[in-house]
């Protein structure tokens, strides 16, 4: 068992390096840099800069040296300080900037995931059992087309159908009305009703997937011949169902709760843009647009660190519910 | 037993045996394929796509930068059967519009004058265009003689969103074909080798392929596609947007080359034929790879959906594809803000291009996958 997590935890630990190597990378990679872009803009604004000035930005900013150095100087400060640098764009430390929003962009994430699997597990049994009923069918064709649509698009039609006919807007946190309002019963309400879209938005597509694979896993264990021979020994239909079909296949639906949580973290961005979110999504893409590298760098960091540790919690639940996984 | 011997066997005793017997593998698949009616509809879907592909300017009734400044930011135009008073019209028409300045906003508004009747007309003169860059040619699928049709509206600047969100078929599908193809290729090579040589280098190969498919896609795509260039022309910037897509898109295809080898190359009719004489290269290519192709075309029907929504994303965020290109994430980049889509919600039809297409090869796949095995059941 220790072995087990020991290696984990190291394959864990070796993955984080390549992903961080990997964004700064990807970062590195954009043409021109921070002092390029820097002059371009004192130019726009009729400030006269000099070739030796550009020289100047980039040497205080160690951007003259070969990239090995710089990326061991970022790793190590993040590492070590738990200094993620400052925000160009921001003048301030990418740390703060990023955790002021982070505890947002975790909750929708979180309230997503469990979204899903409180939707999709009795859905997809449901399915199971009456399958090629109206429902099932209905269930499918819902499911296809929840896959097909990319998620901005849901959120933007979202957005258009409770402007039109509620009469409400849906981006941001709260309504107008409750912006600057104190804390109230109401206010809360008003939260809960704007985290509602982007949690659906997120998870129609993650939803709709987990319907089918529980769909399929339920088929597969009811025509095994235990359950026959569990109705021939008089078990009641829900008794049996809930605790013999349904508990085998949760096993490889739980076996997935890393990639749907891979899928939340990779969709959350573009819906938070969307729907003008103040979450890490609007930062994410406007750092990458004005080539914010080191706030940039951090957040492609951060989203992978996030989704690799959420995998291995799922490997580790795994075991927890599939005592026949070999602990090798 | 030979072509020859199944010919006797038949013509001595046609009653026993079935057509089944002697159909080839692919055959056998094209009918248990054909039996999947939503594959069926999706390949059809899939062809009208095709056709549009091949053939935008003559089925759009404008030219894709072609202003109509008359109808700026205007509703889509119904076709209609029967006028206002119910008496039927044999030829479809659409109404009439009529534009007036709003007296307190000062805006332009337009609304349906039903006094006025426009007939839609079939292979109408229109602007000219040179079909394939080659044929030079005016005729459009339909258009009218008088006034103007825009089935889907107009945008902010009275461009035409059906004309460009038919011209816009040729970019979305063909990054999807291409992004597949490379990843394809990618997959297949690398899969294959990992799946041949086996040992070390498999384990390598299998570490990144887990590596890869634990980081967020999108962030990367995104990440990626704002490290090109601004500047870069079009065709430089759809060539490595394709890329960018495909260089994450090959580990399904590799993990599925990769064990449908190892799991095939120990089999009994491999044997035979290395007993045989076989060379490795022959009995790749004439035993193993028929032998799981038909996976692989499973995959590739999968993988495409997946390109093509991330295209989309990337060109609705703005860090994709750009004009002058037009795809249907670029067409969607007009919808960004809640405003536009607010005041013109047919902005968002190009939307329903992406779902259909999408379900259509999610249909092409399901079918595929059912008939992939067609000795099953």
């Amino acid at each position: 068992m220790i072995t087990f997590f020991a290696r984990r935890f190291a394959y864990m630990v070796i993955t984080l390096l390549l992903v961080s190597v990997v964004s700064f990378a990807i970062v590195q990679s954009a043409p021109g840099d921070y002092a390029e872009i820097y002059a371009a803009r004192k130019a726009n604004a009729g400030a006269i800069i000099s070739q030796a000035e550009i020289e100047n930005v980039r040497r205080q900013l160690g951007l003259d040296k070969p990239w090995h150095i710089q990326y061991g100087r970022w790793i190590g400060n993040i590492v070590l300080h738990n200094d993620w640098g400052m925000s160009w764009e921001w003048k301030r430390p990418v740390g703060e900037v990023i955790w002021e929003r982070m505890p947002l962009t975790l909750a929708i994430a979180f309230s997503t995931l469990i979204f899903m699997y409180v939707v999709s597990i009795p859905v997809g049994i449901y399915s199971a059992v009456h399958r090629y009923s109206i429902g099932d069918h209905t269930v499918s064709l819902l499911g296809y087309i929840g896959l097909a649509t990319p998620n901005f698009l849901l959120a933007l039609v979202l957005m258009y159908l409770s402007q039109r006919y509620f009469g409400q807007s849906v981006g941001g946190l709260f309504s107008p009305a409750y912006e600057n309002a104190p804390w109230s019963w109401g206010k809360f309400k008003d939260l809960l009703a704007h985290l509602a879209v982007p949690v659906i938005v997120l998870g129609t597509g993650g939803t709709a997937f987990l319907i089918r694979a529980m769909r399929a896993a339920v088929l597969d264990e009811l025509n095994k011949m235990y359950v026959l021979s569990a109705k021939a020994s008089g078990l009641s239909p829900l008794k049996l169902l809930i605790r013999y079909p349904v508990r085998m296949a949760l096993n490889p639906i739980a076996a997935t709760l890393g990639w749907r949580l891979t899928y939340v973290i990779s969709g959350a961005p573009i819906v938070g843009f969307v729907l003008a979110l103040p979450d890490t999504g609007p930062l994410f893409l406007h750092s990458l647009l004005n080539q914010d590298m080191l706030l940039a760098g951090a957040m492609i960091f951060i989203y992978c660190a996030l989704t690799i540790i959420g995998t291995l919690l799922s490997d580790l639940l795994l075991v927890a519910l599939d005592p026949r996984i070999k602990l090798e | 037993m030979s072509l020859i011997d199944t010919y006797r066997a038949y013509r001595a005793r046609p009653k026993a045996i079935r057509r089944t017997d002697l159909a080839s593998q692919w055959q056998l698949m094209w009918w248990r394929f054909r039996k999947h009616r939503m594959a069926m509809l999706g390949m059809i879907l899939l062809g009208l796509f095709g056709v549009c592909v091949l053939f935008p300017e003559p089925i759009s009734p404008y030219a894709p930068f072609e202003r109509n400044s008359k109808y700026v930011a205007g509703a889509p135009m119904m076709p209609h059967f029967f006028e206002a008073d119910g008496t039927f019209h044999p030829r479809p028409f659409v109404y009439g519009v009529k534009s007036e300045r709003d007296p307190v906003t000062l805006k332009l508004r337009h609304t349906r004058d039903e006094t006025k009747i426009w007939e839609i007309a079939f292979f109408v003169k229109g602007d000219p265009y040179h079909l394939f860059g080659l044929i030079p040619l005016d005729i459009h699928l339909f258009g009218t003689r008088e006034g103007f049709i825009h089935l889907f509206g107009t945008d902010f600047t009275g461009l035409d969103i059906f004309s460009r969100t038919i011209h816009a078929c040729r970019v979305s599908l063909s990054v999807g074909l291409v992004g597949v193809l490379v990843s394809f290729v990618l997959g297949a090579a690398i899969g294959g080798a990992a799946g041949y040589f086996g040992g070390q280098f498999d384990n390598i190969v299998m570490r990144i392929i887990e590596f890869i498919r634990s980081i967020p896609t999108l962030p990367l795509w995104l990440a990626l596609a704002a490290a090109l260039p601004r500047d870069w022309g079009p065709l430089p910037t759809y060539l490595a947007v394709t890329a960018i897509l495909a260089l994450l898109g090959w580990t399904w295809l590799a993990r599925t080359v990769r064990s449908k080898l190892l799991a095939t190359r120990h089999e009994d009719f491999v044997l035979a034929a290395k007993l045989s004489g076989c060379s490795d290269s022959r009995i790749i290519r004439r035993h193993l790879l028929p032998s799981f192709m038909s996976y692989l075309i499973v995959d590739t029907s999968i993988a495409f959906p997946e390109i093509l929504l991330a295209e989309t994303s990337l060109s609705f965020l703005g860090l994709g594809l750009r004009e002058p290109v037009e795809s249907w994430g670029v067409l969607l980049y007009a919808a960004q803000s809640i405003r536009s889509v607010d005041q013109a919600p047919w902005l968002m039809i190009p939307g329903l291009f992406v779902i259909v297409a999408v379900l259509a090869f999610n249909f092409l796949g399901d079918g595929l996958r059912d008939a992939a095995d067609p000795y099953s059941k």
